[in-house]
């Protein structure tokens, strides 16, 4: 085969392979971006922490799958084919998905919602544990060396544009329900959010067509017979010494590293910006979308990159600014949303609400709770909570200290773009840590153990130690109250002790030759 | 720098027992905190991911300490037949 033909070929791979890639990604995190309006529809409204906390749960629970996701899919590619074997898992995926968006809420059918969710969760998980690496192997296998990382970054594009795909869907729905703004997001929050999750069984129907209409072309059928090298994928990857520590050290040395930047850059940063920050909805949305639509090009840049200078140091690079400057730029999420920094203009505070509720032991005290929108001079608009008790018959006085909470955060333009660029820098760690991965870990395990091996350090790393990074940073929050940034402090040791590793052990051969 | 390698292996069989240590205890303080049926679910998945894991770093620790990574396999060839 001449090389224009195989380019071409490769095009033709790296194509078919990302729509369906992007559209399971989006799938898998559209969950994620509504974690808070499905905390409210499927766990009990009595502690919003606990509901947070469980849905996120949920969410992790299809992370903590994807390593036994790739096990099984991987056993079945080598029984069934590759090509069968990817549509299985985006039906699954898609299936799974479009049911999320028909289960009734707790509301209806008690626990049983929840339970069902995960379930779903779960199947979503495993599906999705068999659908990456695959595909990137491939075109890795198939790329010229000075050209490997160039082409497999473009399928590392796909994850990053799912999620952008998920936020922009959530965002349209969201507004489109009503000519009134405000009822539309009522709507949303009530029943709307199913509608991103329907709009999977679209998607994935036109992704299914296409990988349909890919005829099995010597290049894929190479995949099938390439795939027959597992017969216990289990026992190989764990029973054999070479495997067990080329799988350990691709683990500790660089998808352990890497999972844990990519879920702080993108959803734990969205996560904070939305329940500590307390920014807007759409404005926490709408600053993601811009911070990663400028940094995702840059995934194409360094896997390029990596062609030249080798892929080993610039996922460390990632790494080491990530530990370096988590906290710098978190904290300054803080300072830039801190309403106590501003000044008011107090000719627009408006009241918004004012509810009065008796104290239950003592009918000569109300609780005043009054809702406002405060106005600052910078443009920016909160709302503020402001909750006292008064003596019944006098509302202007006020025996205790006002308690006051800022929540709809919408930030002036200065502010909210300095917030975008700060998340294009996290995104930019993420491009650095994940665009030239994909050659790397093809290049670290010769092809007689690529097969059963590479997808486990993959999955482990990226389900397990970065999916359970909102959820981990978020339980530190609660154990270490006084501290919002103490949730931090997990992806920079795990990143830290990957940094470590990977600078000691791992090696910057760029390898000439991945199929010998 | 394969010495380091090599020495540096101590570091990481130690730091699995230590990070098993530390997740357990955690778990038993914040269960003991906070005994609700969520709690206990939460740390229990999060004891049962991370110890096999944290006995991974050992493992790694070992080979590295027996020098298994002073040589990484650059291809097929260099895979023994026994293990295949």
């Amino acid at each position: 085969m001449n090389q224009p033909t195989a380019a071409k070929s490769i095009w033709k791979v790296i194509a078919a392979s990302s729509v369906g890639t992007l559209i399971e990604w989006y799938d898998f995190y559209i969950f994620g971006s509504l974690a808070t309006v499905i905390a409210d529809q499927f766990f009990p409204k009595v502690n919003p922490t606990a509901a947070l906390l469980s849905t996120l749960g949920t969410f992790a629970a299809g992370f903590i799958v994807r390593p036994f996701g790739a096990l099984v899919f991987g056993r079945l590619g080598d029984l069934i084919g590759r090509k069968y074997t990817f549509l299985l898992t985006l039906i699954l995926m898609g299936g799974s998905t479009f049911a999320i968006g028909l289960v009734p809420g707790y509301a209806s059918i008690g626990f049983a919602a929840p339970l069902i969710v995960l379930l779903l969760r779960l199947l979503q998980g495993l599906a999705l544990g068999g659908e990456y690496g695959g595909a990137a192997t491939y075109v890795a296998e198939h790329s010229p060396p000075h050209k490997r990382g160039y082409y497999t970054s473009w399928i590392q594009t796909t994850a990053t544009l799912g999620l952008f795909l998920s936020l922009g869907v959530i965002l349209i729905t969201r507004h489109m329900l009503d000519a009134d703004p405000a009822e539309s997001v009522r709507k949303f929050n009530d029943w709307g959010w199913r509608i991103p999750f329907w709009l999977s069984i679209i998607l994935v129907g036109v992704s299914v067509y296409i990988r349909l209409k890919m005829k099995e072309s010597p290049l894929f059928s190479r995949i099938k017979a390439e795939g027959k090298i597992s017969v216990n994928p289990l026992k190989e990857s764990f029973g054999h010494k070479t495997n067990l520590k080329m799988v350990l050290l691709a683990l500790f040395g660089a998808t352990m590293g890497q999972g844990v930047v990519w879920y702080t850059g993108q959803f734990y940063a969205q996560s904070f910006i939305e329940t500590v920050c307390r920014i807007s909805f759409d404005q926490s949305r709408t600053m993601l979308l811009w911070g990663i639509l400028f940094a995702t090009p840059f995934f194409i840049v360094f896997g390029s990159w990596s062609d030249r200078i080798g892929r080993k140091w610039i996922m460390l690079a990632g790494m080491l600014l990530a530990i370096g400057t988590y906290h710098i730029i978190f904290n300054q999420f803080q300072t830039l949303s801190d309403p106590t920094a501003r000044t008011e203009v107090t000719d627009k505070r408006k009241v918004l609400k004012t509810t009065t509720t008796p104290v239950a032991d003592n009918s000569r005290q109300l609780v005043r709770t009054t809702i406002s929108e405060v106005h600052f001079t910078d443009g920016a608009v909160f709302k503020e909570t402001r909750t006292d008790t008064v003596q019944t018959g006098n509302a202007t006085a006020s025996f205790s200290a006002a308690k006051i909470t800022w929540h709809d955060k919408q930030l002036d333009t200065s502010s909210y773009w300095k917030f975008v660029l700060l998340i294009f820098v996290l995104v930019l760690y993420v491009t650095m840590v994940y665009g030239p991965i994909a050659a790397f870990l093809v290049e670290l395990f010769p092809t007689r153990i690529r097969y059963t091996s590479m997808s486990l350090p993959y999955h482990i790393g990226n389900g397990v130690f970065g999916g359970l990074t909102p959820f981990i940073a978020l339980l530190l929050t609660t154990i270490y109250v006084d501290d919002k940034l103490s949730g931090l402090w997990y992806p920079i040791i795990v990143a830290g002790v990957c940094a470590v590793i990977g600078a000691v052990y791992i090696s910057n051969r760029i390898d000439p030759d991945v199929n010998d | 720098m394969n010495a380091l390698k090599k020495w540096l292996g101590i570091v990481w069989i130690l730091l699995g027992p230590v990070a098993i240590y530390f997740l357990i205890k955690t778990a038993a303080a914040e269960i003991a905190r906070n005994p609700v049926i969520d709690t206990k679910i939460q740390w229990g998945v999060f004891v049962v991911i991370f110890i096999p894991i944290a006995l991974g770093i050992s493992i790694f620790g070992y080979y590295a300490w027996k020098g298994e990574y002073e040589h990484l396999p650059e291809n097929s060839a260099e895979i023994p037949d026994s293990e295949h």
